[in-house]
């Protein structure tokens, strides 16, 4: 039906509980229903990568999935890469590196960036490159944002994160 | 920039999602896989579904396994399975090859190679692979299933032989035998972006001779096909530049050249010229 339905969306280990349409992006859904304003909305058509989040472990862009399609997956977003205080590996490179400058498109990079790392931690620079194409910087000139991955890709191969 | 209501349903059988197709597609029903294409056009209110067959949760349909000789790829295999080499051969080789250009990351990790056939844009890699290779694409429907071959399949601009009630249940691909060559190469302004042309070129060696050569044109025309006037041209001779600057030139004056507002006829000859010499050069 086309009306809302009930459903929970796991996110960085919290359940929310929310009822939604069936054509709700699940961007919108992580936004607006659950309040957690840290992915960005940039293009609504899966260009830009500013919504980039982790679903089940897999980099993806939000925008091109509706929020029923993720019930009852482990979402993680941005807000999630931090242990309280002490930022992640890839939050501190980008500080470190000049990985951003308006900060609009970094929790897409932040999040790709860490998702394809999990997933392939001895990447080659050339791949990660191809990798970082996917999202859009209109500041950085991408060269801050490269370094940043790098670095943070040699402390995560140092030290494992283990995933929320 | 947000997509228009419709009704979804999530069947967990093959049967059940297949009557469900049936039911609906006489009502604008579609299937919705990974929605890399699908949900784009839905935000842009291009496509208005009135009720969408979710077929992430059917089981079965992510089966990728070598069967009789081919290659057998269900309807949810993600472009990011073919990252790494699916079969020791030259196909899996090929495929791994091949998935890099399509769009990027985030995208592979959604969207799904029949999908892609489904959705038929000119300029994709995975029609150009099925229109090369000559694959076998197994259509079903709460009727019943058919096979269709590749050059039957594809009927235009995204248009295709399949029926408002079939679902793309899996593509074939056959293996290729010990020694196959191949090379692919597309054109476009940026990494990821559609291809403006692409050819995938595919062929054994005879004595040293090229033989069985099949050389694919996509993103050129409305739908991507072999080209037997630049196949011709290299079979029986020994691989060499002046051979593939032939094929390309060939396969330049074959085709019927798409054109938009950045590409004029002449501008995609040129292309399909580049492309052509450049993936039987990478075959090398």
């Amino acid at each position: 039906m086309t009306a809302k339905a009930p459903l929970t969306l796991h996110i960085n280990g919290r359940d929310h509980a929310i009822s939604v349409e069936p054509r709700r992006t699940l961007v919108d859904a992580i936004r607006e229903d659950c309040g957690q304003t840290g992915t960005h909305i940039g293009c609504e058509h899966g260009i830009c990568g500013a919504c980039t989040i982790l679903v089940d472990g897999e980099p993806v862009r939000s925008c091109l999935m509706f929020a029923q399609q993720a019930a009852g997956k482990k979402i993680r977003t941005v807000e999630g890469l931090a242990d309280g205080d002490t930022l992640h590996p890839m939050q501190q490179a980008f500080m470190d590196h000049h990985g951003l400058q308006c900060g609009f498109c970094t929790p897409g990079f932040l999040m790709l960036a860490v998702g394809v790392l999990e997933r392939e931690p001895d990447i080659s620079d050339e791949d990660l490159l191809d990798v970082l194409a996917s999202n859009l910087c209109r500041c950085t000139g991408y060269q801050g944002i490269i370094k940043a991955v790098r670095a943070a890709a040699k402390e995560m191969r140092k030290a494992p994160q283990t995933s929320k | 920039m947000k997509p228009a209501p419709f009704t979804r349903y999530v069947p967990k059988t093959l049967d059940e999602a297949l009557k469900i197709l049936a039911e609906v597609a006489p009502h604008d029903g579609r299937v919705l896989a990974g929605g890399q294409s699908l949900v784009p056009i839905m935000a842009f209110r291009m496509a208005r579904p009135a009720h969408l067959v979710d077929i992430n949760e059917v089981a079965g349909l992510d089966a990728l396994k070598v069967e009789n000789g081919k290659l057998v790829i269900g309807a949810r295999v993600r472009h990011a399975a073919f990252h790494k080499s699916v079969e020791k051969g030259a196909l899996g080789a090929l495929l791994a090859t091949v998935v890099k250009h399509i769009a990027h990351y985030p995208i592979r990790m959604r969207g799904t190679f029949c999908g892609s056939l489904a959705h038929a844009d000119p300029a994709s890699e995975w029609c150009l692979t099925a229109a090369t290779l000559d694959a076998e694409l197994v259509a079903k429907s709460a009727r019943g299933a058919r096979v269709i071959p590749a050059r039957e399949f594809f009927e235009g601009i995204m248009a295709t032989a399949l029926k408002d009630d079939e679902l793309l249940a899996e593509a074939r691909l056959p293996l290729l035998p010990a020694g196959t060559k191949f090379g692919f190469n597309e054109f476009s302004r940026r990494a990821g972006d559609f291809a403006m042309a692409s050819s995938l070129a595919v062929y054994t060696l005879k004595d040293g001779k090229i033989a069985e050569a099949r050389i694919g044109i996509g993103g050129a025309e409305p739908s991507p096909r072999r080209i037997p006037e630049a196949e011709a041209v290299v079979n029986g001779q020994a691989p060499s530049e002046a051979v593939f600057q032939a094929a390309a030139e060939a396969a330049a004056d074959a085709i019927d050249p798409l054109e938009d507002h950045q590409t004029n006829a002449e501008y995609r000859r040129d292309l399909v010229r580049a492309v052509v010499s450049r993936a039987l050069e990478g075959s090398l």
